[in-house]
């Protein structure tokens, strides 16, 4: 009975300190020290949220970069990650792969003659981790890169620079991989249209 | 971390929490008492828990007005959060509101893994005492494990992934207008304090669905390798401890070097497994070269800011620790690529395990390895000075081969009986691998997934059941060695007593591990990942 009264005590204490205090500290001193970070990243233009730069958004028109696959239903549902979860020898997956190539193909060939299927980076075929990857390779992007400027009638010098402003190296040098962020990318590319 | 354990007398508010617990509260126990006080404290919070999740939807904190969590759900995610698991049966930004997830479901994260660290401290104290009767006190352990270690270290590490953009409120979803005019919805919440406990706590249930995969959790390069030593640093850090309480730091030495072999071999396979690709990619003609504009590999479910080797070098972190989060997903890994994790967690996550629990789990392992080396030499085994005799043996032989015998007697459940088949996502030899990870991580407390594999009545009572025994037997088996390892005197040592701090003693170690588990899940692996990577 009395170790039953100690755990009573003992759950209320905690959930008290560790359930409410806790939290409550941390989301405070994250409002005041990094209100950016802690809301989500948003970014705002014209006094809209345009969305986050932490989560793809599903662009889809031929003068924009184009995200990852997603396996979210529907696709680049940031209040619904999810994995694909399809193994290594997964027949949907093949199907899926192939249905992700041909689309790539049909894009991207006319404005780069002679492109094929060993051309295409991995990442571009297959679902992201959380289904909102923001982020693609740098491979990736400099195959878009061609239809973008045709499309957008840029340069090609001046969509591989911002190309280079929107890639996030390694943290510290030495962590993680190179990626570019497709919705810094394609703000960017209107931004330097508008200017 | 053994000064925290060993201090007296405590701090002003640790009396001023005892006295409120009531009379009697800061008296010594013997293992039987602090046994009682760990499963009474657990039960209670088990109904806790449970009431919370099968109410959520009328209390408040819940912005985005989740309804209440089925019962199926809230009886396995109770049963995961309180013995350190964090098996998520269910989608965390869809399923919980934020009062459950930093007023349960964290609160959890901190006391199972105080919990793991109290018991561990006891049993260290039982094999450094002689001729006597008590371990200390669960709740002056408990106490000081979340105050001076996971508090601390959380408040820390929660503002550092702040600073890279892991979400940190108490405002709802957000709403965007994307460039292509489409309406977008961002799920948010009290997400990063709940991080830093999850990853030090050795828990690993994500905020959301994808875990750790998701930006929002794990937004940088950065951001992951300070999730990643935080789920490493307690663990690994009680080895010493331990070496520390019972004056033998070289002993802790030679058992770290065991553990961190386990760690080489399975980051080295994990990683060039995945570089190497699946069957379905390197059949598909596209490009899965690393090169200076991709990591290439299998990408698939992975994230391009971690690649290939962040992706392979987590999974392994986090399955030879007891930290089920994941920042890619398990299912879509290769064949050997995914067997790496579903064997760290099957050799009973003791390279270094969770907090708390990895070590008194390698404690068995450790007997076991004196028992053998004492019947070769031909004399009575001692470990740290104490004669290692039947009760003992019987107790680390439960505590060592109880969880892998519960793993494989759950997976057999689940594919023989036709309600569990509907669990599986994948066809074939990959969907008998869903089915053995998935009772592997509940029944060794790990929580990581093959993240297809579905919740149904079926699979969330059977994984419950996988969940408490897995915990609470080897548990009970470790503090009852460590009490009779107290009553014991002391030997003195001899030129026949078996050396345990060279490396003779590490490679024992190593083959004792491969002896025991690792013979019991061979033909398991034969059926899953060996079949499957040897399909074309």
């Amino acid at each position: 009975m009395r170790a039953l009264a100690a755990s009573a005590v003992a759950a209320v204490v905690f959930t008290v300190v560790l359930g409410f205090a806790y939290p409550a500290l941390v989301t405070g001193f994250a409002q005041v020290a990094f209100p950016r970070q802690a809301n989500g990243s948003l970014i705002v233009r014209d006094g809209t949220v345009v969305g986050s730069a932490l989560a793809a958004q599903g662009f889809t028109s031929a003068r924009s970069f184009h995200e990852r696959p997603s396996a979210t239903t529907p696709p680049y549902d940031a209040a619904g990650t999810t994995f694909s979860n399809l193994g290594p020898t997964s027949p949907a997956l093949a199907e899926l792969v192939a249905r992700n190539v041909r689309a790539i193909l049909t894009l991207e060939r006319p404005y780069n003659p002679g492109l094929t299927i060993h051309d295409i980076p991995v990442d571009a075929v297959v679902p992201s981790g959380s289904g909102i990857d923001p982020e693609i390779s740098p491979a990736y992007a400099q195959l878009q890169a061609r239809r973008v400027a045709a499309v957008r009638h840029l340069p090609l010098a001046t969509v591989r620079r911002l190309i280079a402003r929107s890639t996030a190296g390694r943290s510290l040098g030495f962590f993680g991989e190179p990626g570019v962020n497709v919705l810094e990318l394609n703000l960017a590319l209107d931004e330097e249209q508008d200017g | 971390m053994a000064r925290v354990y060993t201090r007296e007398p405590g701090d002003v508010v640790e009396r001023g929490f005892l006295r409120l617990l009531g009379r009697d509260a800061a008296a010594e126990q013997d293992w039987k008492a602090y046994g009682t006080s760990v499963l009474v404290l657990s039960a209670v919070f088990s109904a806790l828990l449970y009431a919370l999740l099968r109410t959520q939807g009328h209390l408040f904190l819940n912005p985005d007005h989740l309804p209440d969590v089925p019962w199926q759900i809230a009886l396995n995610t109770t049963a995961s959060f309180v013995t350190n698991t964090n098996w998520q049966f269910y989608g965390g930004e869809t399923t919980m509101s934020y009062l459950s997830q930093m007023a349960g479901l964290a609160v959890q994260n901190f006391v199972s893994a105080g919990v793991g660290m109290a018991v561990l401290a006891a049993v260290v104290r039982g094999i450094a005492r002689r001729s006597s009767g008590g371990l200390g006190n669960f709740w002056r352990d408990l106490y000081r494990s979340i105050a001076y270690v996971l508090l601390p270290l959380s408040l820390v590490l929660a503002v550092i992934l702040i600073s890279q953009g892991v979400v940190q409120t108490f405002h709802g979803r957000a709403t965007a207008t994307t460039l292509e005019g489409a309406h977008q919805t961002i799920a948010r919440g009290p997400v990063a304090s709940q991080v830093a406990i999850r990853q030090l706590g050795t828990n690993g249930g994500g905020f959301y669905n994808a875990n750790s995969a998701v930006p929002f959790e794990n937004p940088t390069g950065l951001s992951n390798v300070f999730e990643m030593l935080a789920l490493l640093l307690i663990p690994a850090a009680q080895v010493f401890m331990f070496g520390r309480m019972v004056a033998a730091p070289r002993h802790a030495w030679m058992v770290f070097a065991a553990m961190f072999a386990i760690f080489a071999i399975g980051v080295g396979v994990a990683y060039a497994a995945e570089q190497r690709g699946s069957q379905v990619l390197r059949a598909s003609g596209v490009d899965i070269a690393r090169s200076a504009g991709q990591s290439g590999g299998n990408m698939t479910d992975k994230e391009v800011r971690f690649g290939i080797a962040n992706t392979a070098l987590w999974a392994t972190a986090t399955t030879d620790a007891s930290n089920g989060a994941v920042n890619g997903g398990l299912d879509a890994f290769t064949a050997l690529g995914g067997a790496v994790p579903l064997v760290n967690m099957f050799l009973g996550e003791v390279e270094p395990g969770g907090a708390g629990s990895g070590l008194y789990g390698m404690f068995f392992v450790i007997l076991i390895a004196v028992f053998v080396a004492g019947l070769m030499v031909g004399r009575t085994p001692e470990w740290l000075g104490k004669k290692v005799e039947a009760r003992e043996m019987k107790l680390a032989a439960l505590g060592a081969l109880f969880v892998p015998m519960m793993a494989l007697v759950t997976t057999a459940a689940a594919v023989v009986a036709p309600a569990g088949l509907a669990s599986l996502a994948n066809p074939g030899a990959h969907g008998f691998s869903e089915a053995l990870y998935a009772y592997t991580s509940q029944s060794n407390n790990n929580g990581s997934a093959f993240a297809g594999y579905g919740a149904t009545t079926f699979s969330t009572t059977l994984g419950t059941v996988a969940l408490s025994f897995g915990r609470f037997v080897p548990l009970l088996s470790a503090l009852a060695i460590g009490g009779s390892f107290a009553a014991k005197k002391t030997v003195p040592f001899s030129a026949g007593t078996f050396r345990t701090d060279g490396p003779t003693f590490a490679v024992l170690l190593l083959g004792v591990i491969a002896l025991t588990a690792g013979l019991m899940i061979l033909p398991a692996l034969a059926l899953g990942p060996i079949a499957e990577g040897l399909t074309r």
